[in-house]
């Protein structure tokens, strides 16, 4: 086991690396930072000034490798925009990202899995095609479309509420938390449907198929020939059973929650790691990319070798194999 | 219910109401597009953050809602007779927010520090211009040639607390590539009609009133709460479900549904920005084109084309949605006194083609052309209708539209010019026709100079220039402006540029809040009133 975490943490160095050459390659086509940093009348004398006080004259291979030696110091730089160090805006950022993400996946779930029982087990009766047809909306349509239909139907029109951001907060220690306040927890409904209605279909899909083909097998018809209760039968033994693969979704799509958060947080003003991506693309501020790119992908590293882990907690035949390579 | 739970109520609901009985605090909340970039008043010259820095800092002058300079820390001044010495006499009483005393200390080191390395508004104070203390409350300048503009400019630069800047390290402005955080960039401390309370980048930030402002203040509100909000969608909602007061902008599209609406309006009209075409007349051969070995923009026949082959007024109607004012000239007409002698040749689509016809290209020509996509209101369409009024002419013109992060790299000095024809837009920071006699039409020819930095396609007339360098040191109001006509009637004729139209300023303001537009689109909030 301890060997296997080894090796998997070397493998995320690698990634990690990968990431960070790739965002590096990518980000002389952003534009030309000066020309957002300041502003249009600036002479151009004032300009080259800039450029070189923030190392942009260096070739890139050589700004990439100041920028590793100063990141494995755990000093990601100063965002051009706010003249803020990138580390303390991403985890003043973080606990938003974070718990809307996780709201957002509880909300999946939690629907998903309901949604998906029920239509596996009355599969023709009228609330199983309406649950159909949400799951193809939530699969069709895009995020920001959503949103936005939600913001005019719930804001504008109806009133009930926040369009935008995150509510009134409250700081417990340096974690800001809109989960404890009541209009923390009203600007948390909009954008968790809208980021997690994905997810839900996903998860009602796979829970409604799996459903069908568990109670199709063998043991279920034993426990029936036993003379157990339908109850017992389907959520005792059937839905045990079809955890597994949701397990494995719910997690491996929480690296992609947070990822894709950046479309959600944009259209709600959410005040979170996201929503600074995208101002940072917009005004070319390099040292935000770098750190937010190289950040999920570790999130994403650190979430596949969770994944793994529980596998072999939840899977006990899982657990020889990785001891015993075969 | 119980007896006992009825109680309970009742009590919770006595003191919630003794609670509540003092006067609500007035807060205005607003949201904008852009964000507040640093609160150090050097470091950013946009006029976003300018605006909202005017909220805590002031200058030694402001400007009134017509844009009029009007005293503001100096209470007058005075100009000797050969112009070289202005004398200020500064407010007496004044307080920061910390409570020291403002003083001539005060002015002489925001002098200094404004014109220091990393500061970008340097040019507000002449660089070899000398400040002495005459005493307390005046304050003498000397310069080396005489400067009739000299204080256009300092309502947008705000005056500093020596005391505090020394105390807390920040003597130096913070530049805007700075590799360290400072104390000056997160904390404000000015003598402005309102503090800053709370300054979250990119989120919130909170502006409490000043009760000890030395003036009356014009407005009554107790707080404002401004929360940036880049996406229009998300910024109308928030302005029809009434959770914000004033959002700036309002994009042209949604303007009707924001005036149909019962709880908010589009305050609307012409902003001071000139946008306009400009055509590269000084390379031998244009970069984008499939004309070889000449450059056809060289010919004045091909610019005048250019110009009567654009419909104006169709740009207007169908782009701009009727939001916009059709210009002659390369500045606002506000800001320049005979404007109105101006008038733009009439849209004449045969006569451009006779022009073209007569200048060589009877089958026009390929011309590529660079537009910036994020950054003036419907910028990229009004390019695209470039594109299809000049087909008409006989032109083929490749658009090339851009996120001004690329677009300003590609076309500036930074990127060596590298455009044959282009849209752009400008505001003459000093409200003063001057800056763009100077930045926008002067010669590129003396690398040493700035003169015509920003004139990418380097127009360019000797005696234009010569008029300019006397207009900068004329004191004489009348023959100041006779010489500023002449060197535009020269840009006017050459047909230098195509300029096309101000937009217009569209600010959503909720019916609950009166407030005045300025013309810079400055949105400044100590003029609001909210019921």
């Amino acid at each position: 086991m301890f060997a296997f975490i080894i090796r998997r943490a070397l493998q995320a160095i690698g990634v990690l690396f990968a990431v960070g050459i790739i965002s590096f390659a990518m980000f002389r086509f952003a534009g030309d930072p000066v020309n957002q940093i300041v502003s249009l009348d600036t002479p151009a004398a004032e300009r080259e000034q800039v450029r070189r006080s923030l190392g942009l004259d260096d070739p890139v291979p050589l700004q990439f490798v100041h920028y590793l030696a100063k990141a494995a110091q755990g000093d990601f730089g100063v965002s051009y925009q706010f003249r803020q160090p990138v580390a303390d805006l991403l985890a003043e950022r973080m606990p938003a990202t974070l718990e809307l993400a996780l709201c957002a996946t509880l909300f999946a779930t939690g629907f998903g899995v309901l949604m998906g029982v029920y239509s596996g087990l009355k599969r023709d009766s009228l609330l199983a095609k309406v649950f159909q047809t949400v799951s193809l909306v939530g699969i069709s349509l895009p995020t920001f479309l959503i949103g936005i239909l939600l913001i005019y139907l719930f804001s504008v029109t109806l009133g009930w509420l926040p369009s935008y951001g995150r509510g009134d907060t409250v700081k417990i220690g340096w974690w800001s938390t809109g989960l404890l306040t009541l209009s923390g927890l009203k600007a948390l409904i909009m954008p968790s449907i809208t980021l997690g209605l994905f997810q839900m279909t996903l998860i009602m899909r796979i829970v409604r198929a799996e459903m069908l083909e568990v109670l199709r097998t063998d043991y279920i018809k034993f426990a029936r020939a036993r003379g157990l209760t339908t109850r017992a039968i389907h959520f005792g033994h059937a839905l045990k059973n079809t955890l597994v693969p949701v397990i494995t979704i719910v997690g491996l799509q929480f690296g992609s929650v947070i990822a894709f958060a950046i479309i959600t947080e944009t259209v709600f003003q959410w005040p979170g790691m996201g929503l600074l991506f995208v101002q940072a693309v917009q005004n070319v501020d390099i040292p935000i990319m770098a750190a937010y790119l190289m950040l999920v992908a570790l999130i994403f590293v650190a979430i596949n070798l969770a994944v793994d882990i529980l596998y072999t907690i939840v899977d006990p035949r899982l657990r020889t194999s990785i001891r015993q390579p075969a | 219910m119980t007896i006992r739970s009825k109680f309970l109520v009742a009590a919770v609901a006595t003191l919630m109401a003794g609670v509540a009985v003092p006067a609500m605090a007035v807060t205005l909340r607003y949201a904008n597009q852009g964000d507040l970039k640093s609160l150090d008043p050097y470091t950013v010259n946009e006029t976003t953050t300018n605006a909202h820095l005017g909220h805590v800092y002031e200058g030694l002058t402001r400007r009134g809602k017509d844009l009029s300079i009007q005293p503001s820390l100096a209470e007058r001044w005075e100009i000797s007779e050969d112009g070289l010495s202005w004398r200020f006499f500064l407010r007496k009483g004044v307080k920061f927010h910390n409570g020291n005393p403002f003083t001539a200390d005060d002015v002489i080191f925001s002098a200094e520090r404004v014109r220091a390395q990393g500061s970008n508004f340097q040019t507000r104070v002449p660089t070899n211009s000398e400040w002495v203390k005459v005493d307390d409350y005046t304050v003498d300048v000397k310069l080396k040639s005489p400067n009739p503009i000299l204080n256009s400019q300092w309502d947008t630069w705000y005056i500093l607390d020596k005391e505090w800047a020394e105390a807390n390290n920040a003597v130096s402005p913070t530049p805007a590539a700075a590799t360290t955080p400072s104390y000056a960039s997160l904390n404000a401390n000015g003598t402005g009609p309102f503090k800053i309370e709370s300054h979250q980048p990119g989120v919130k930030t909170v502006f409490k009133a000043n009760k000890e402002w030395w003036d009356k203040a014009e407005h009554n509100l107790d707080e404002i709460v401004f929360t940036p909000i880049g996406s229009d969608a998300t910024r109308v909602a928030a302005l029809l479900s009434g959770e914000v007061d004033v959002i700036e902008p309002v994009p042209l599209q949604d303007i009707q549904r924001v005036n149909s609406s019962a709880n908010a309006k589009v305050l609307s009209g012409p902003e001071l920005r000139t946008i306009f075409l400009g055509m590269d007349q000084t390379r031998d051969e244009l970069l984008f084109s499939n004309v070889k070995g000449k450059n056809p923009f060289k010919d004045k026949r091909v610019r005048e084309a250019f110009y009567k082959a654009i419909d104006i007024e169709t740009i207007k109607s169908r782009v701009m949605r009727g939001m916009s004012t059709p210009s002659a000239l390369m500045i606002a007409p506000d800001l320049f006194t005979y404007s109105k002698d101006f008038v733009r040749p009439k849209y004449d689509i045969e006569g451009a083609k006779k022009l073209l016809a007569d200048a060589g290209y009877p089958n026009g020509f390929e011309i590529g052309m660079d537009c910036p996509n994020d950054r003036y209101v419907n910028d990229e369409a009004i390019c695209q209708a470039v594109v299809s009024m000049l087909a008409r002419a006989g032109v083929k013109v490749n658009l090339m539209a851009q996120p001004k992060a690329q677009y300003f790299g590609k076309v500036l000095k930074s990127g060596n010019y590298n455009t044959s024809f282009y849209l752009l837009g400008w505001t003459p920071g000093t409200f003063d026709s001057h800056n763009v006699l100077h930045d926008i039409e002067g010669c590129r020819d003396n690398p040493q100079s700035s003169r015509g930095e920003s004139n990418l396609g380097n127009f360019c007339n000797k005696k234009h220039d010569e008029l300019t360098d006397k207009i900068l040191v004329e004191s004489n109001k009348e023959k100041r402006d006779q010489m500023i006509k002449e060197a535009f009637q020269i840009t006017f004729d050459e047909y230098g540029y195509i300029p096309l139209h101000q937009q217009a300023l569209a600010w959503g303001v909720s019916n609950k809040v009166k407030l005045s537009q300025r013309a810079d689109n400055s949105v400044l909030l100590y003029w609001a009133t909210k019921e």
